[in-house]
């Protein structure tokens, strides 16, 4: 009899050889000019259950261009390892044919000109068109926002989360869970989840005062779908208060808690779970560390580090998805389940190609509504742009290198700091900057772009304290966001150091001296997650910046000295 | 992140206090106390539960759970306090479970450690690596 990890591994091979991943397929169709919607979402229906994915949208309701990172280097048992993959390394790892849609959707190379060729993508009416079309073949689909939902536009900060409510409800999402939400604050957050048509999960939300798994969120919950009792594991982000203001949210207490994640798994199977999916704002590393420690869990929808990935990622008998950002992807998984077993599975990751994807009427209409208010605001144009504007990558994104250009000279500091988030969708040369646009990639409840005082000393202490959330080699002490991204000050990073040694050279660029240690320079920075920040908000610093710009046009940045790969 | 504040530039100063001190002098304050603990019995890995965040939401305020099934008492340390001695948590014949839960201050990373002596007299430990960090630019 075959096991059953044997069998995964058959029907591993087999999707490699038939593109069963749905992958190879379209790419090859694409290069022949011929991309259709009908082959994007061409998926022969397998086994008794279907998964739809959507995770860290960020409040992009409307298409975008998103371009994916240059650098995205892995550490530890991760070096080499998917997601940490780029550019033409990770096309022949996956077979892409240069040019093609997918060279386009998945890497960063040669992207202006791609991006003019096959456009933006994205867009919730689209996503509503490829969840409806799964709906049609499989009624009973559960569709899962991994969360990362309610954050990142201008409609979104006006309205404090509302329009996303909005307009994922028009989707009818089974579950959710959470990170950027929370950054609402406490109150408007629970209003929210009150009066959610869905399940809000999480089962890492503990209230703070008691360590106790919160009330307002379930850690899991059953959903009966194809005659199969499936388990939703919740997981939100676990560094909420430590990556993001804490005192916005003071009674929630995160962390992984892979113990209590274990115990949730042997509890949905006690009570006669035949799948147990876990719907995670980890990040792809930790979920992997995660899924090698915790027994039980049959699939992994991961979030919050972006990254999309063409085909599922095996950790022993557990499949992990990685579905992207932005509203750029939807996963679609098929699973044939039987005897409490998960058998098999079939994957697509399907590229939201907003010129080859119709749009849905009602939720485009939706959509709409949800602007009309604010739309003379939104469609101002501030600037225009002759270089592309992106933020994905490790050390720098063009739209950092503006947007600490801008501290630097409005708020008149010597070093500029911006954080490395990766939300943000890119402009390609020649296009309007509008104030939308600026929104898009500043967006928060915590915009306040203070001036202060730090010693070299101290900025070198919070630079070693950077690197080390993103390159300590063990996943689960990672934060999943990029480094921070410092204007006017160059620095060397040795990533295969420990936390104090990782950083050296660190050089004043206005006069090409050394930083010293004990001398005081002048700082500006935005994001700060302590209470009481004081400054104007950034999307107005930047936008005065490009007013006085006119046309932005960026050097490549070349500050940062990258080594220890 | 911001660092005008002076509780983040209190947490920051510990975090480069914890790079460079001097190391051994804290293993062997360590080491006294486990060995005045076990009295100088070997002490193995594993047979001990030590639930501790992988970063400190607050590191004034660490929640921590130690657990060993039969132990009689489990000590625990925070190795890079400058007293690594937090308790020492003795169990009855007539407890009912041989765990405790309770909150920690750390003065930057370091490791937790739990030492139990079980029912057997023996010994053994848990430890931990709990991360202070400044945070703030997770994405």
């Amino acid at each position: 009899m075959i096991s059953r990890r044997d069998f995964l591994q058959v029907s591993m091979a087999a999707s490699a050889l038939y593109g069963a991943s749905g992958f190879g397929n379209w790419a090859k169709l694409a290069a022949q000019q011929a991309l259709t919607q009908d082959q994007l979402l061409e998926f022969e229906t397998f086994g008794n259950v279907s998964l739809i994915h959507i995770t860290d949208i960020h409040a992009q309701m409307k298409p975008i261009y998103f371009r994916e990172p240059e650098i995205n280097i892995g550490v530890g048992a991760n070096k080499g390892e998917v997601p940490h993959v780029t550019g033409a390394d990770f096309r022949k790892l996956y077979g892409i044919e240069d040019g093609s849609p997918s060279h386009y959707a998945l890497t960063y190379n040669d992207f202006s000109a791609l991006a003019k060729e096959y456009g933006r993508v994205g867009g919730l009416d689209r996503v509503a068109t490829v969840v409806k079309a799964i709906r049609a073949a499989r009624p009973d689909a559960l569709l899962l926002d991994g969360g990362d939902t309610w954050h990142g536009s201008y409609t979104c900060h006006h309205t404090e989360g509302q329009d996303m409510v909005n307009v994922m409800n028009a989707l009818k999402p089974d579950a959710m869970t959470f990170h950027w939400e929370f950054t609402l604050g406490q109150d408007r957050m629970r209003e929210l989840v009150e009066g959610l048509p869905f399940d809000a999960m999480g089962q890492n939300i503990f209230d703070a005062e008691w360590d106790e798994p919160a009330a307002e969120f379930k850690p899991y919950e059953f959903y009966e779908r194809g005659g199969v009792k499936i388990a939703v594991i919740g997981q939100a982000f676990p560094y909420m208060p430590i990556a993001n203001p804490g005192w916005m949210f003071p009674d929630y207490s995160f962390g992984i808690r892979d113990s209590h994640m274990q115990k949730m798994v042997d509890e949905v199977r006690a009570k006669g779970a035949e799948l147990v999916v876990c719907l995670s704002h980890n990040g792809f590393d930790v979920d992997k560390k995660m899924a090698g420690i915790v027994k039980g869990i049959d699939v992994i929808l991961t979030g919050h580090t972006h990254d999309a990935l063409p085909e599922p990622v095996l950790v022993g008998e557990t499949i992990l998805i990685a579905s992207g950002s932005n509203g750029k992807f939807v996963s679609r998984v098929d699973l044939d389940v039987r005897d409490g077993q998960m058998m098999g599975f079939r994957h697509k990751l399907i590229p939201i190609f907003s010129d080859v994807i119709e749009s849905d009427a009602d939720v485009a209409a939706l959509i709409e509504e949800q602007r009309a208010p604010f739309a003379s605001e939104l469609s101002e144009v501030i600037g225009q742009t002759d270089s592309l504007l992106y933020r994905r990558g490790n050390f720098n994104g063009s739209w950092d290198d503006l947007i600490c250009d801008a501290l630097l000279s409005e708020r008149d500091a010597e070093i500029a700091m911006s954080p490395g988030v990766r939300w943000g969708p890119s402009l390609i040369p020649g296009d309007d900057i509008t104030r939308e646009d600026i929104w898009n990639v500043t967006s928060m409840s915590y915009g306040e772009a203070y001036r202060s005082e730090m010693t070299g000393e101290f900025i070198k202490v919070i630079l070693e304290d950077v690197a080390d959330n993103i390159f300590n080699p063990d996943p689960y002490y990672q934060q999943g966001g990029d480094m921070v991204r410092i204007g006017g000050m160059a620095y060397a990073i040795d990533i295969s150091k420990p936390q104090g040694e990782r950083i050296s050279d660190m050089t004043l660029l206005s006069t090409g001296e050394a930083i010293d240690p004990s001398r005081n320079y002048a700082v500006a920075g935005w994001a700060s997650v302590n209470e009481g920040t004081e400054g104007p908000q950034i999307w107005d610093v930047v936008e005065n910046h490009i007013r006085k710009q006119g046309t932005v046009s960026l050097e490549p940045n070349t500050s940062v000295k990258v080594s220890g790969l | 992140m911001d660092f005008t504040r002076r509780e983040t530039l209190v947490i920051g100063a510990a975090t480069a206090a914890v790079v460079t001190l001097p190391m051994p002098a804290m293993a062997s304050a360590v080491d006294d106390a486990i060995a005045e603990f076990t009295g100088g019995a070997d002490v193995s890995d594993g047979g001990v539960d030590l639930e501790a965040p992988e970063i400190a939401e607050n590191g004034n305020t660490v929640p921590i759970e130690v657990g060993a099934e039969g132990a009689s008492a489990i000590m625990v340390l925070a190795a890079g306090n400058p007293t690594p001695g937090v308790a020492t948590f003795n169990f009855g014949p007539l407890a009912g479970a041989q765990s405790a839960k309770t909150r920690i201050r750390l003065a930057g990373t370091q490791d937790v450690i739990a030492v139990a002596k079980m029912a057997d007299g023996s010994f053994a430990k848990a430890q931990k690596n709990v991360k202070v960090t400044i945070g703030g630019c997770g994405g």
